[in-house]
């Protein structure tokens, strides 16, 4: 009897082990790492100081897990409670054991023939709710796991896989609705973002970010265009739990490269849409690029901000744009407050004072090829970015990379499964790209300090309240640099290019640092 | 009774198609009008990570006689159906028979048309081992130098107009991968060669003797690339037209590297 008594609380601790309110208050916890950006606003920093400017050159490499799945390891872990939750390829998923990095247990997924995914069948995440793990699958499933055991407890189709739809973001869980965005816009889709019941998997809501004829918003896409509008939702958003708003931004309007079938400004492709969270409903939108043909996504992560701005207190949302320009909004109304351009671009000769930018006419894909910066990968992409209150810098990684849009064809029919895009990127002969950390003020988006790179990176960027801003390369590169100066301060060749967001987070009261890196997993610490 | 053959003929056949073996995969002949609708379709569906003449991007090369994932025509039909797990190369929707059809119109990219030549291999063999000094760079069939392309299958990758072109005017083509580059240590010393590999840190290059050297980017003062630069000389005026005729029938000579 006195056995069973001493159980009770474990079980009951499992039983509702990361209810809603951990996630709400992840601050307090700084020790773990509890939904995609950290916290629900998104800043990607850690509080954590262990590893600081005056030991990071002693960080050395505490464990590596190996997934032995081939494909871009773009994951970025959950940790709570002695286990880190990881995405493999192919949406697969493994518990670790924070203690020594061995696994607890693997899900792999047994993914159908012919799942259509223009750029890898990659995974960036999971989200977490009591004792269940949620997953979105690149055959357009979400599921939940059971997180002691990785064993199935529902699986429910999100949209046809066969048509183009998939996953691969991480899914952000609030209250009692798991959120989830669809990817699949080089290939007409139309996009939405859906909330399901974490108990059943019941969908509660849908957006659709095309809207059907008597919708608001429809009028802006010309006849029947807006069924294979695009504007997919495909990285993780943020949400404010005060105005219980859901933040999103979204991709593309397809095709993506040519615009003639879809006169118009393509609402609600590349905005910032914001949502009420136990509706959908729509409250406001900012739309950074209007009738897109770039492929300029707005598939980044909006960074939400309570700060004295211009001298009033402010609820804010901060975004570095795929398209060259960093915005600042109001986040209960979506008042434009700051447009700044951070990096390379002509698209756009700049914005008017409702931050609606100015087309270059020469920036369009033609037949004779249009020298365009950046590329249709942007110069912003999924990777996050991270914001320090303390140094008041947003840290964003940028890619400088231009190319010759060169239309294809005078006209595309659409065909579902079938790619939908218009337009071929040439490189530019002679011209090597290259990549940057940038430090930008986040009042105004003027660049504070950059940290070059080789190549144009697809690495996140974490900040830590050790003074560090932690990156890496495509030639495997993960280093630290001071968070003030920019200057390094730590670097590791791990082997393999890095396409993931660092975190970290307190094992036995100890700091690490962990980044995916080719196909391995490495957790970074230094020695007391 | 010959309906009865007809059936049984049937029944094998579809026996031997059964499982795994769908009729999809048996290729039909293409027509000329098959490669202009898989050209068709390779501009809309593949070209913009193979690029338009499948010289490759964020893709692979297609540009050429053998593709490492698709060495025959049926792995090539499945690269195109189920994609490469692993990597960007997604699976398609397109029906089989427009796989087929792309599958007719990749395989003529990496053609290279035969060309009639004029010299004499023999002599230009000896020529590139003496005269054209081509294996202090290049290697051939395993034997030289790695600061220039593998010459030992260029007659299948490129043809004769192509060879003479790099060999009068080599800036006119660079090789992808083969970037001139010359740094400067801050005691002083100048070093050139081919870029062997960078990154954000460091650089290691090959120089014209084939020696690896190998720097951290903090030991130097000075990178200077010249992407338009080849390391190779021309040869129009140090070979007369019969020999270049002569090296150049060697190289694209299937016993060439042999």
């Amino acid at each position: 009897m006195k056995g069973i008594l001493l159980l009770l609380p474990a079980v009951m601790l499992l039983d509702g082990q990361v209810p809603y309110e951990r996630i709400l208050n992840a601050h307090s916890e700084p020790g773990n790492w509890l939904t995609y950006s950290g916290d629900y606003q998104a800043h990607g920093y850690s509080a954590l100081d262990q590893i600081n400017t005056s030991n990071v050159d002693r960080l050395k490499v505490a464990w590596m897990y190996q997934t032995g799945v081939l494909g871009h390891f773009e994951t970025t872990p959950l940790v709570f409670d002695g286990v880190m939750y990881i995405t493999e390829p192919l949406s697969g998923v493994t518990a670790l054991d924070l203690r020594t990095g061995r696994p607890i247990w693997t899900y792999k997924r047994p993914l159908p023939k012919g799942v259509i995914v223009c750029c890898g069948l990659v995974n960036r995440g999971l989200a977490v709710l009591d004792d269940q793990l949620f997953l979105g699958t690149v055959d357009a499933h979400l599921v939940a796991l059971d997180m002691r055991t990785g064993r199935v407890r529902w699986d429910v189709e999100v949209a046809d896989y066969k048509a183009a739809y998939s996953i691969t973001a991480a899914p952000l869980v609030l209250k009692d609705k798991v959120i989830i965005g669809i990817a699949g816009a080089e290939y007409g889709i139309r996009g939405f973002l859906d909330a399901y019941d974490v108990k059943t998997g019941a969908r509660s809501w849908r957006f659709y970010t095309v809207p059907a004829p008597g919708e608001p918003g429809n009028e802006t896409w010309a006849g029947d265009s807006w069924k294979t509008g695009g504007a997919p939702t495909w990285v993780t958003g943020a949400y404010d739990p005060e105005a219980n708003l859901v933040y999103w931004g979204t991709g593309n309007p397809s095709p993506d490269m040519i615009g003639d079938e879809r006169n118009g400004d393509n609402l609600y492709s590349d905005a910032l849409i914001t949502l009420d969270a136990d509706t959908g409903k729509l409250k406001w939108h900012f739309q950074f690029t209007p009738h897109d043909t770039l492929d300029m996504d707005a598939n980044q992560v909006p960074v939400l901000v309570n700060a004295d701005f211009r001298g009033q207190p402010r609820k804010l949302v901060l975004f570095a744009n795929r398209n060259g320009f960093y915005y600042v909004l109001d986040r209960l109304t979506g008042e434009y407050l700051v447009g700044k351009q951070f990096a390379r671009q002509n698209w756009a000769m700049g914005l008017d004072p409702h931050g609606r930018p100015i087309w270059n006419p020469a920036a369009v894909p033609s037949f004779e090829g249009a020298l365009v910066y950046p590329d249709d990968d942007g110069t912003a992409n999924w990777f996050s970015p991270s914001l320090d209150l303390k140094t008041g810098l947003l840290y964003q990684n940028v890619r400088e990379k231009g190319a010759i849009q060169k239309r294809t064809t005078k006209t595309l029919s659409f065909e579902p499964g079938h790619l939908y895009m218009g337009a071929d990127r040439l490189p530019i002969p002679g011209e090597e790209p290259w990549g940057a950390l940038r430090a930008l003020d986040w009042q105004t988006g003027e660049m504070r300090w950059e940290f070059r790179v080789q190549t144009p990176p697809w690495c996140g960027v974490l900040s830590t309240a050790g003074g560090l801003v932690f990156s890496g390369t495509m030639e495997g590169d993960f280093f630290a640099v001071d968070a003030v100066s920019g200057k390094l301060a730590w670097r590791f060749q791990t082997g393999g290019a890095i396409w993931s967001n660092p975190i970290s987070y307190l094992s036995e009261g100890k700091q690490y640092i962990v980044v995916a890196a080719g196909d391995a997993l490495m957790a970074f610490s230094v020695d007391r | 009774m010959t309906s009865r053959l007809l059936f049984l003929a049937g029944f094998v056949l579809a026996c031997r198609l059964l499982p795994g073996q769908e009729s999809e995969l048996v290729q039909p002949k293409a027509t000329p009008e098959d490669r202009a609708e898989g050209q068709r379709i390779f501009g809309t569906q593949c070209s913009y990570c193979h690029g338009p003449k499948g010289e490759g991007g964020q893709g692979a090369v297609l540009a050429l006689p053998q593709l490492s994932h698709a060495p025959d025509d049926l792995s090539l039909f499945r690269v195109i159906r189920d994609g490469i797990a692993g990597t960007k190369m997604p699976a398609s929707a397109l029906a089989p028979n427009q796989i087929w059809q792309v599958v007719a119109f990749v395989r003529v990219l990496g053609r290279v048309e035969a060309a009639k030549l004029t010299g004499d291999p023999a002599r230009g063999r000896q020529i590139y081992a003496t005269k054209g000094g081509c294996a202090r760079c290049h290697t051939m069939g395993g034997h030289g130098g790695g600061i220039g392309p593998d010459l030992s299958d260029i007659g299948t990758r490129q043809n004769a107009a192509q060879v003479r072109t790099s060999l009068l005017d080599p800036d006119a083509s660079v090789p992808l991968d083969f970037l001139q580059v010359r740094v400067v240590t801050k005691d002083g010393h100048s070093f050139t060669g081919v870029r062997v590999n960078e990154d954000s840190f460091s650089i290691q290059i090959r120089d014209l003797s084939n020696q690896f050297h190998s720097f951290w980017k903090s030991e130097l003062t000075e990178i200077s690339k010249e992407p338009r630069r080849s390391l190779m000389p021309s040869f129009r005026n140090t070979l007369t037209p019969g020999e270049l005729d002569d090296l150049i029938a060697y190289l694209e000579s299937p016993q060439g590297g042999k």
